[in-house]
C-alpha cells in the first residue's frame, strides 16, 4: 500500500509551475485540494484493495498476512523516519564534525566539559524538572477547582486554548507580555507595564536576566501544557469509582486528607503519563527557546543548541553527539514508563 | 521535466484530478519522449525584449532560487527580473528566508538544494563546495566576473583558487545613517574623522537631547552579526588590511592584544552608557532592539546616529526623505586611525549554482550581467553592485551613489565582512552568540575573546 | 506541540459523576473560585493582547501598549486586508496560499497516521504474536527521539531514493516539491505517540465481542472494519484532533520538507519566516499570527465536544 502512494508523484507536480493556477486564488485552491482528495483516494483505494485481497486469503497464512499488513506500513515508517535516522546519527557521533574520521567519544568528552555546553545542561536540567511539575501541578488544580463554577466549561476552554496555538505564535503572543523599554517611554509589554504600575519603576529588561530568563521563558510552555494536564487529570479524577470515595467520606475524609489519601493514589498513573509526555516535550523543545532569545542570554537548551551546531555551525559531529545524549537522557523515564506498562499488559 | 508536458496541454492538467497511476505512468512516458527529442530552435526574440536574445530557448522551464534576502528587498529582486521572465519565459520561483543559513545547508545535503542560492558568506559557499553539490559557473558567467568585477571579488566568490560564484549585489558597510535636518538645527557637521565623532558624541551626550548613538544587534538566529561588524571596522581602520587578513585566518587570535585593544575601543563607543541607547534604554537594550528598528529613533529625535551598512536604507519607513538635505542620509565612517587610507568595509550576495540545467545557467548568466544589476538599481534603492559595466548615472538614490563611490574606489582598502569569511562555527556561531553576551549580559572582553578562540574548528 | 499521552480506555456504562462531585465538592470555596477566575485571566490577556494588537494602526503599535486602546480606541482593519490579499508577506496573494497549504497539508497529515495507527494498534492489541511485546515498547520507546535527527535522512530519501552500493532499495521518486514529503514526514514522526494511545483504548474494547465475531468466522480485516473502527470512534476523534493541532503548528517539519514557496509551504514556516523582515510591521505579524491560529481554535471549540467525550467515554485508567 505504501507503494502505491510512492508511485503517484505526477499528482503533486503542476502547482509548482503553474503560472496559470497561481494566478487565481481560487484556481489555486481547486488545484492543491485536488491533490488532498486525490491522495486521500489513493490512499484508501489502495488500502480497501489490499484488505479485499488479504481478507479472501484462507489457511495457515491469513495469521501472518494479517500481523504484516496491520502492522507493515507502520514498522516500516518507523523504520524510515526514526530507527534509522537514530542509527545514523549515533554513528555520526563518534566522527570528526566534518564527519571524515572517526574520533571515538571526543564528541562527548566536548559536550560534558565545554562550559557554553554546560550552561545548556544545567538550562535544560531546570527545564525538565521545573515545567512539567508546575505544569502538571497547575492542571490539577484547575482540574479540582473548577467543577464548583458555573460554566465551568468557559474556564476549561480558556486554560486549555493556548494549546492550540502554534509556538510561532506563542512567541508573538509573549513579546508583548515581555518586551521592556526605557521607563521613560511608553511601555508596550505588559508585564513591565504591570509591575510599574505596581511601584516598580525600573524594572529590568526581563529577557536579558539572567537566570529569570529561562523561567520566563518556560511560562510559556507552562501556559501551553497546563490545558493538557488539566483535560486529561479531569477525566482520570471523573473516573473515580463511587464506593471508594463514599467510603472515605464516611471515614470523615475531607478536603486536603480525601486528596492525599483518596483521589491522588487513584489518579497516581495518570499523573506519571502526564508528567512523563509533559517530560518528553519538553526536552524536545525548540521553538520557543528558537524564537524568544535563539538561545542567547544564558537561554539555551539542549535541542537548540544541537540544530545550530548541525545546520548552521556544520559541527555535524558535535551536533550528533548532543542528539544522543538528548535521547539517553529521557531512556531512563521511557523505561520506568515501560515497567508500569509491563505490568498492565500482563495482566491483561 | 512532465510539468511541461502537463501545462502544455490544457486538458491534460484535468488529468491529475482523478488520474489513476496508470494514466501517470503514460505521461511519465510521453514526457520520456519529450525530453529526447528537444530540437526545437530558438526562437528570436524582438521589440523590448530583444535584449534577452542570450537568454531564449528554455521557455516554460522554472529555475527555483533561494535567498535571505526577504520583503521589502525580495519584493524589488523579484520585479527586477519581471520583464526578464516574461520575454524568455523563464520562470524564476523565489523564496527568501531568515533561516536560510541553516536551512540551506539542510536541503543541500537532503538532495534538494534550490537551482540558485545568494550566498552571503564566502564561509558558507566554501562549505558547500565541501559538500560537492555546487555547479561550476557557465563560460560566459566567468567570462562577465572576469570583465566587469575587480579581483578581490574573484576571490571572494571562489574556493581554493576555483571559481564558483559571482557577486550579485554589494554593500557598504562603512557608513554612519544620521538626520542631516537635525544636525543643521543643533549646528553639527557631519564628522571625517574618528576623533571628531568622538567628540561630536560627547557632545551631544551632554547637551541632554537625546543619546549619540543608536544600535540594535538582534536579528532572530542571526542575533549578534551587526556588533562583529562595529569590530570588523575598528580592526580594519585601526590597523590596516594586512592585520584583517591575518585576524580573519586566525592567524590573529580574538585573544590578541591588537584585537582586545580593538574591542576596548568598541567597548568605549558603543557600550559607553552616556552614548547609547536612545529611545530604547540602556546599553543592553542593544542586544534586545532589532537591527531593523535600531534607527528609527533617529526620526524621532531620541538619538542621533546609528552606524549601518547601506542596505539599512530599506527600513525607513514611507514617506522618510533620505538625501544630504533629507531626514535622514549617511556619511561615511571615518577610520580609527586616521594613517590607514580609506578603509572600507563591504558585503555581498554571491550567485551560486546547484545544477547546470541550460535554463539555470540561462538566469546565471543574466544576473551576472551589467544588465540586470542595472534593472535591480532601477527597481529601488537601498541596491548597490560593484559591476563596473553599471553606469554610475543609473544610481538615483544619495545613500548608494555614495556606496558606489567608495566601492569602486580604487585607492579604498577593502575588505570584505570577516566574519562572512570566517568559518561557519565562528563566524555564524560563536562569535554572534559571544558578541551578544558581551552586549546583553555584560561578558567581560577577554571571557569573549576566549570562548571565540575556543569555537575555532581545528 | 501537543502531547496527547491521553490513556483513553473503555467506555463504562455508568460514569460515576456523583463520585466525581464530590470529591471536588469538598474542595470548593470562594478562595478556589476565585484562584481559578484569576488564573483563567492570565492565562487569556496574552492572546487579548495579539487580538488587540492586530486591530491597531501601524504607528500606534511600536509606540503605546495594547491596553491603551480601552482609552483612546483607534482600530482599524486594514492589517487583516493587507496581510490577506494585498501582500507585504513576499507574495501577491498575501498568506492566503498558505492557508490553503496549511489544510492541505493538515487534512491527510491527519488522517493518514490515524488510520495506519490504529492499524497497528489492532494487531499489537489483539493479534497478539511473539515479539509483539517488544514491538510495543520499541513504539513506545521512540517517543524520544528528536526529529532533527532525521531531517537529512528523510530529505535524501525523498529527493534521491535510498541506495546500497549499487542496489536502488527505494527508487528516487522525484517527490521534491509535492506535498508528499511533508504528509509522510507526519505521518512517521505521529507513529509512536498514535500507536500507544490507540492502542491502551483498542486493548479493552471488550472480549466478548471480538471473540465471537471470531466464532462467526469473521476475518481480522473485517473485525477491524467492522467492529474496532466503530467502537474506537471516541478515542480516534480525540487523537486526530490532537494530530491536527500538532501538524497545523509544526514549525520544523514544514520549513525543512516544504520550504518556503506559496506552493507548498505552510502558514506557520512561513510566518516564522517573514517575522525578520517585520521587524518593525508588528501590526502586519500580530494579524498574521491571528489567522494562523483562527483554525485550529475554531476545530478546538467546535470538536472540544467529541474531543472530551473521547476522553471521558472510557475512564482515564486510575
Amino acid at each position: 500500500m505504501t507503494a502505491a502512494i510512492f508511485t503517484e508523484p505526477v499528482l503533486g507536480y503542476p502547482t509548482l509551475a503553474s503560472p496559470l493556477l497561481a494566478d487565481s486564488g481560487l484556481a489555486d485552491f481547486a488545484g492543491k485540494f485536488s491533490q488532498v482528495i486525490a491522495a486521500l483516494a489513493i490512499f484508501l483505494g489502495a488500502l480497501a484493495l489490499i484488505f479485499f485481497a488479504a481478507g479472501r486469503a484462507t489457511g495457515r497464512f491469513t495469521r501472518p498476512l494479517s500481523i504484516a499488513v496491520f502492522l507493515g506500513p507502520a514498522v516500516l515508517l518507523l523504520f524510515v523516519g526514526l530507527v534509522i535516522p537514530t542509527i545514523r546519527t549515533t554513528y555520526l557521533s563518534l566522527k570528526s564534525d566534518d564527519s571524515a574520521r572517526f574520533i571515538g567519544v571526543k564528541n562527548y568528552q566536548w559536550a560534558f566539559t565545554s562550559s557554553p555546553i554546560h550552561q545548556v545542561l544545567v538550562n535544560t536540567v531546570e527545564w525538565i524538572v521545573i515545567a512539567p511539575v508546575l505544569a502538571t501541578a497547575l492542571g490539577l488544580t484547575v482540574a479540582l477547582l473548577v467543577d464548583r463554577l458555573r460554566s465551568q466549561a468557559v474556564y476549561k476552554s480558556l486554560i486549555f486554548m493556548p494549546m492550540a496555538i502554534s509556538f510561532v505564535g506563542a512567541s508573538i503572543i509573549w513579546k508583548f507580555v515581555y518586551d521592556a523599554r526605557d521607563p521613560a517611554h511608553p511601555q508596550i509589554g505588559l508585564l513591565s507595564q504591570v509591575v510599574i504600575a505596581l511601584g516598580w519603576h525600573r524594572p529590568p529588561n526581563w529577557i536579558l536576566s539572567h537566570p529569570l530568563n529561562n523561567f520566563l521563558l518556560m511560562v510559556i510552555l507552562i501556559w501551553t501544557q497546563t490545558g493538557f494536564a488539566m483535560v486529561v487529570l479531569a477525566a482520570a479524577i471523573r473516573a473515580i469509582p463511587e464506593d471508594v470515595v463514599e467510603a472515605a467520606r464516611m471515614d470523615g475524609a475531607k478536603g486536603g486528607r480525601l486528596l492525599y489519601y483518596v483521589t491522588l493514589p487513584m489518579i497516581r498513573s495518570t499523573l506519571v503519563v502526564v508528567l512523563t509526555t509533559v517530560m518528553i516535550t519538553t526536552l524536545k523543545i525548540f521553538d520557543i527557546v528558537r524564537t524568544m532569545t535563539g538561545g542567547n542570554f544564558g537561554t539555551q537548551v539542549l535541542a537548540n543548541e544541537m540544530y545550530s551546531q548541525s545546520f548552521v555551525q556544520f559541527n555535524y559531529g558535535r551536533g550528533s553527539a548532543l542528539a544522543v545524549i538528548l535521547f539517553v537522557a529521557v531512556l531512563p523515564l521511557v523505561g520506568y514508563n515501560i515497567v508500569q506498562l509491563r505490568r498492565e499488559r500482563s495482566t491483561r | 521535466m512532465f510539468t511541461n508536458v502537463l501545462l502544455s496541454d490544457g486538458r491534460r492538467r484535468g488529468l491529475r484530478f482523478l488520474a489513476p497511476a496508470i494514466v501517470a505512468v503514460t505521461v511519465l512516458a510521453a514526457c520520456g519522449n519529450d525530453s529526447s527529442g528537444k530540437a526545437a530552435p530558438v526562437p528570436s526574440l524582438t521589440g523590448d525584449c530583444a535584449q534577452y536574445q542570450p537568454y531564449a530557448g528554455h521557455a516554460g522551464k522554472t529555475v527555483t532560487m533561494y535567498a535571505s534576502i526577504i520583503s521589502p528587498e525580495s519584493d524589488s529582486l523579484q520585479k527586477s527580473w519581471a520583464q526578464f521572465s516574461s520575454c524568455t519565459g523563464i520562470k524564476i520561483s523565489y523564496e527568501g528566508s531568515n533561516d536560510f543559513e541553516s536551512q540551506l545547508p539542510v536541503r543541500v545535503q537532503g538532495g534538494t538544494a534550490p537551482d540558485l542560492a545568494f550566498i552571503p558568506q564566502p564561509g558558507l559557499l566554501q562549505q558547500m563546495v565541501k559538500t560537492g553539490k555546487v555547479a561550476k559557473p557557465p563560460s560566459r558567467t566567468v567570462a562577465n566576473e572576469d570583465k566587469y568585477w575587480n579581483k578581490a571579488w574573484k576571490t571572494y566568490g571562489s574556493v581554493n583558487g576555483t571559481f564558483y560564484a559571482a557577486p550579485a549585489s554589494a554593500n557598504m558597510k562603512s557608513m554612519v545613517w544620521y538626520s542631516p535636518k537635525a544636525f543643521t538645527q543643533a549646528g553639527y557637521q557631519a564628522p571625517t574623522t574618528w576623533a571628531q565623532m568622538m567628540t561630536l558624541s560627547a557632545t551631544i551626550a551632554q547637551s541632554g537631547k537625546g543619546k549619540p548613538w543608536c544600535g540594535g544587534i538582534n536579528s532572530g538566529t542571526a542575533t549578534g552579526w551587526p556588533s562583529t561588524d562595529w569590530l570588523e571596522e575598528i580592526v580594519l581602520g585601526k590597523y590596516g588590511g594586512d592585520v584583517y587578513d591575518q585576524w580573519v585566518s586566525h592567524k590573529i587570535k580574538f585573544s590578541d592584544s591588537k584585537i582586545i585593544a580593538a574591542m576596548q575601543v568598541l567597548a568605549d563607543w558603543m557600550q559607553n552608557p552616556a552614548w547609547v541607547n536612545g529611545g530604547f534604554g540602556d546599553v543592553k537594550t542593544i542586544a534586545t532592539t532589532t537591527f531593523q528598528d535600531a534607527g528609527k529613533p533617529i526620526l524621532a529625535g531620541q538619538c542621533w546616529m546609528l552606524q549601518q551598512a547601506s542596505f539599512y536604507g530599506a527600513q525607513w519607513p514611507k514617506g522618510t526623505k533620505v538625501g544630504a538635505d533629507g531626514d535622514v542620509f549617511a556619511f561615511y565612517l571615518p577610520a580609527n586611525n586616521p594613517a590607514i587610507p580609506t578603509p572600507v568595509e563591504g558585503g555581498g550576495e554571491f550567485t551560486t549554482a546547484f545544477s547546470n540545467r541550460p535554463e539555470v545557467q540561462a538566469v546565471q548568466n543574466y544576473l551576472s550581467s551589467p544588465e540586470w544589476a542595472t534593472s535591480r538599481i532601477k527597481v529601488a534603492s537601498g541596491w548597490v553592485s560593484a559591476n563596473q559595466g553599471v553606469d554610475k548615472s543609473v544610481y538615483t538614490d544619495q545613500v548608494d551613489q555614495l556606496s558606489a563611490k567608495y566601492l569602486t574606489d580604487p585607492n579604498a582598502t577593502f575588505r570584505f565582512d570577516a566574519s562572512d569569511l570566517m568559518p561557519a562555527a565562528v563566524g555564524a556561531g560563536q562569535e554572534w552568540k559571544s558578541f551578544t553576551a558581551w552586549f546583553g549580559s555584560g561578558q567581560s572582553i577577554q571571557q569573549v575573546a576566549k570562548d571565540i578562540d575556543a569555537a575555532w574548528p581545528n | 506541540m501537543s502531547n496527547p499521552a491521553v490513556e483513553v480506555t473503555v467506555p463504562l456504562a455508568n460514569r460515576p459523576e456523583r463520585a466525581a462531585t464530590a470529591v471536588r465538592r469538598s474542595f470548593s470555596s470562594p478562595i478556589a473560585s476565585l484562584l481559578i477566575i484569576v488564573l483563567t485571566v492570565l492565562w487569556t490577556l496574552p492572546t487579548v493582547g495579539l487580538l488587540v494588537t492586530s486591530f491597531r494602526p501601524a504607528g500606534q503599535v511600536a509606540a503605546t501598549g495594547w491596553w491603551t486602546v480601552f482609552t483612546h480606541p483607534s482600530l482599524t482593519l486594514s492589517n487583516y486586508h493587507t496581510v490577506l490579499f494585498v501582500g507585504g508577506y513576499g507574495v501577491n496573494n498575501g498568506l492566503l496560499p498558505y492557508l490553503v497549504n496549511s489544510l492541505a497539508i493538515t487534512i491527510p497529515g491527519t488522517l493518514f497516521p490515524l488510520i495506519i495507527a490504529s492499524m497497528a494498534a489492532y494487531a499489537l492489541a489483539w493479534v497478539r504474536f511473539r515479539g509483539s511485546d517488544v514491538i510495543f515498547f520499541g513504539v513506545f520507546a521512540l517517543q524520544v527521539v528528536p526529529i532533527q535527527m532525521a531531517l537529512i535522512p528523510l530529505l535524501q530519501l525523498y529527493s534521491g531514493g535510498a541506495h546500497l552500493g549499487r542496489v536502488t532499495i527505494f527508487p528516487d521518486l522525484n517527490l521534491t516539491g509535492t506535498y508528499w514529503p511533508v504528509w509522510l514526514s507526519h505521518t512517521m514522526f505521529a507513529m509512536p505517540l498514535a500507536i500507544f494511545l490507540l492502542h491502551n483504548f483498542i486493548a479493552q474494547l471488550p472480549r466478548e465481542v471480538m471473540e465471537a465475531a471470531t466464532v462467526d468466522g469473521a476475518s481480522h480485516f473485517k473485525i477491524f472494519r467492522s467492529i474496532v473502527l466503530p467502537l474506537a470512534a471516541p478515542a480516534l476523534a480525540s487523537f486526530a484532533i490532537f494530530q491536527f493541532l500538532w501538524v497545523w503548528n509544526d514549525l520544523l517539519v514544514g520549513l525543512t520538507f516544504a520550504g518556503g514557496t506559496p506552493e507548498v509551504a505552510p502558514l506557520i514556516a512561513r510566518l516564522n519566516q517573514v517575522s525578520g523582515s517585520f521587524g518593525s510591521h508588528w501590526e502586519l505579524l500580530t494579524a498574521g499570527a491571528f489567522i494562523s491560529m483562527i483554525v485550529p481554535l475554531i476545530v478546538f471549540f467546535s470538536l472540544q465536544r467529541y474531543f472530551v467525550r473521547g476522553l471521558l467515554a472510557g475512564s482515564v485508567k486510575g
